[in-house]
């Protein structure tokens, strides 16, 4: 395999006593969609807020393209090309939607120092913001604060505004989390069209969602991959049935 | 929506017209106080639209804004009792010693969020008011007596009533259109974001506090100017003018007039010292009456009055 685009090793974070990621190592190849399943409470956001630096690892270290960015800040990994969606909605509430597109394009426009022009004028923001709606389908509520969106319509613009930070790696946290089934329909759709253009690592409980889409499988529990591999050797690992699938009775088919 | 702009762009016509016309009325009328009550009103609500860039919009709760208003005073008073009167010394360097304190501070300060924001921009006010009153030489805790008032080499003679009060309005409505170019702007976008939603604002690109820290230091600056204007206006300077309580009437004028909204602390500054003169001048104990109004109007009118303007036509 070629350099991986993302890769974690030994990664460990404690929370007091507890650890969250237990020498964790993880490889993200180019141009694939990687989930990462597993109970709650195995540790899904704690890696996703280490990957894009929220939080800080206790020890291990991630490289991003071939550059090793642990201590990096949350910022400087984005303009690197790193983006993410929150489990829960973290957008700008008082600003459109448009306007939330908007400064993500600007965010990866050089600095933002200039206190004279009117940024809400400026096209090429403005087109990048409207693109990026376009592509999830929510063009037709550009001009809607955010906080009057439908829970649905957050989910998706969370979606777009990571787009529009032009990333090469795409950490979804649970997009689908709280979608009715039409809208699940939908996100699952839109994820198919954008693994295309994007490397996908996605945190998902929707099991039919993740076995739909995923090229790869890694198995979280407790902070420890257990396994990983494709869909068809998740499925039969004794170990991921025992641990995880088999105990929570998230895949039924196998009654 | 477009009636409650209107209600509220009515509101700011009015106050710009007032303001202009102002000293047309004192002269007919001969009431020369109201010119010089409102030359005082429009130099703290320059200073309150200068809290207001971090306050309202940039979610900053600084709890030491007055001290700003000394540093610019003093820098005029220490300059002119040391016989340096020009205005074009005197005032640069309340600007540039408004925004240096200003990064320092910021530098510090906005490390911390919240409460502990509050707490550690009121502890730097406090320490620039103790360091003023320790400044034997300048008065100390009695303040300086500014015997001349600065010089601007006949371009405008700030002695003459009218023209000082047309050079605080001009300076204030500079101020005001500052802050509509900023809060409109790139960078006015990526503060009001920050407030909005910070962790956001850092997983799509932006470093926080740089943002935050410029912005801080923009404001000080404006205040600085205000500070300068205002020795000026009383022909002294006094540790007084940075004490916590000016802090908070500054706050205060901001939250009644209307947080991020662009004419809001300039109804709450004149809203205020309106009340303080006349309340005063009913009784001593006017802060009695002062106190439970400002309260009903934080409690029942969210937005300030500019927020209930907004209101009003909804309704």
């Amino acid at each position: 395999m070629a350099d991986p685009l993302l890769r974690v090793e030994n990664l460990v974070r404690r929370f007091g006593g507890i650890v969250a990621t237990d020498n964790l190592s993880l490889d993200i190849a180019k141009g694939e969609l990687h989930a990462i399943i597993g109970p709650n409470g195995a540790g899904k956001t704690t890696l996703i807020s280490q990957l894009t630096g929220q939080l800080s690892p206790s020890a291990g270290t991630i490289h991003f393209a071939g550059r090793d960015v642990t201590q990096l800040p949350a910022w400087r990994r984005s303009t690197l090309g790193l983006a993410r969606s929150f489990q829960i909605t973290s957008l700008l509430p008082d600003f459109t939607a448009a306007d939330n597109v908007a400064l993500a394009a600007q965010a990866h426009d050089g600095h933002s120092f200039y206190f004279w022009g009117q940024a809400r004028k400026e096209k090429h923001l403005r087109d990048a913001a409207l693109s990026a709606l376009t592509r999830v389908g929510l063009d037709h509520r550009a001009d809607v604060v955010v906080s009057r969106l439908s829970h649905g319509e957050q989910r998706e613009l969370e979606l777009a505004v990571a787009l529009a930070t032009k990333p090469q790696l795409l950490l979804l946290d649970e997009p689908m989390a709280g979608l009715g089934s039409t809208e699940s329909t939908r996100m699952v759709k839109l994820l198919q069209e954008l693994r295309r253009e994007v490397t996908i690592v996605l945190v998902e409980h929707d099991m039919e969602a993740v076995f739909a889409l995923a090229d790869r499988i890694s198995v979280l529990v407790y902070g420890r991959v257990i396994a990983s591999g494709s869909p068809a050797e998740i499925r039969g690992n004794e170990e991921v049935k025992r641990a995880y699938l088999g105990d929570q009775h998230v895949v039924t088919r196998h009654g | 929506m477009t009636a409650s702009l209107n209600a509220r762009n009515v509101a700011a016509a009015l106050i710009v017209a007032g303001l202009l016309l102002l000293p047309l009325y004192a002269q007919l009328s001969g009431n020369m106080f109201v010119l010089t009550l409102f030359t005082r009103i429009v130099i703290f609500a320059l200073a309150a639209v200068s809290l207001n860039l971090i306050m309202g919009y940039g979610g900053m709760m600084s709890f030491g804004h007055a001290a700003y208003l000394g540093i610019g005073g003093y820098a005029v008073g220490i300059l002119a009792a040391e016989g340096i009167g020009s205005g074009f010394v005197q005032w640069p360097v309340a600007l540039v010693t408004s925004a240096l304190f200003a990064l320092v501070i910021g530098a510090l300060s906005l490390r911390t969020r919240g409460v502990y924001f509050i707490m550690i921009t009121l502890a730097f006010a406090q320490m620039a008011y103790y360091v003023a009153a320790g400044l034997a030489r300048y008065g100390g805790d009695d303040g300086l007596t500014i015997y001349k008032r600065s010089d601007f080499a006949g371009l405008i003679n700030l002695s003459g009533r009218v023209q000082f009060y047309y050079l605080c309005t001009g300076c204030l409505f500079g101020g005001i259109y500052l802050v509509w170019r900023i809060v409109n702007s790139r960078f006015g976008l990526v503060v009001q974001g920050l407030r909005s939603n910070e962790q956001r604002m850092q997983a799509i690109g932006f470093p926080a506090t740089r943002y935050r820290l410029v912005c801080f230091v923009i404001a000080g600056t404006m205040c600085g100017l205000a500070g300068a204007l205002l020795a000026n206006n009383t022909d002294f300077v006094s540790p007084a003018v940075m004490y916590w309580t000016r802090s908070g009437d500054l706050m205060v004028m901001v939250i009644l007039g209307g947080m991020g909204s662009l004419f809001g602390p300039v109804v709450g500054a004149i809203v205020y010292l309106l009340l303080e003169e006349l309340l005063s001048q009913v009784t001593e104990y006017w802060a009695l009456i002062m106190g439970p109004l400002l309260l009903l109007i934080v409690l029942f009118g969210r937005g300030g009055i500019m927020g209930l303007l907004g209101r009003l036509h909804r309704g």
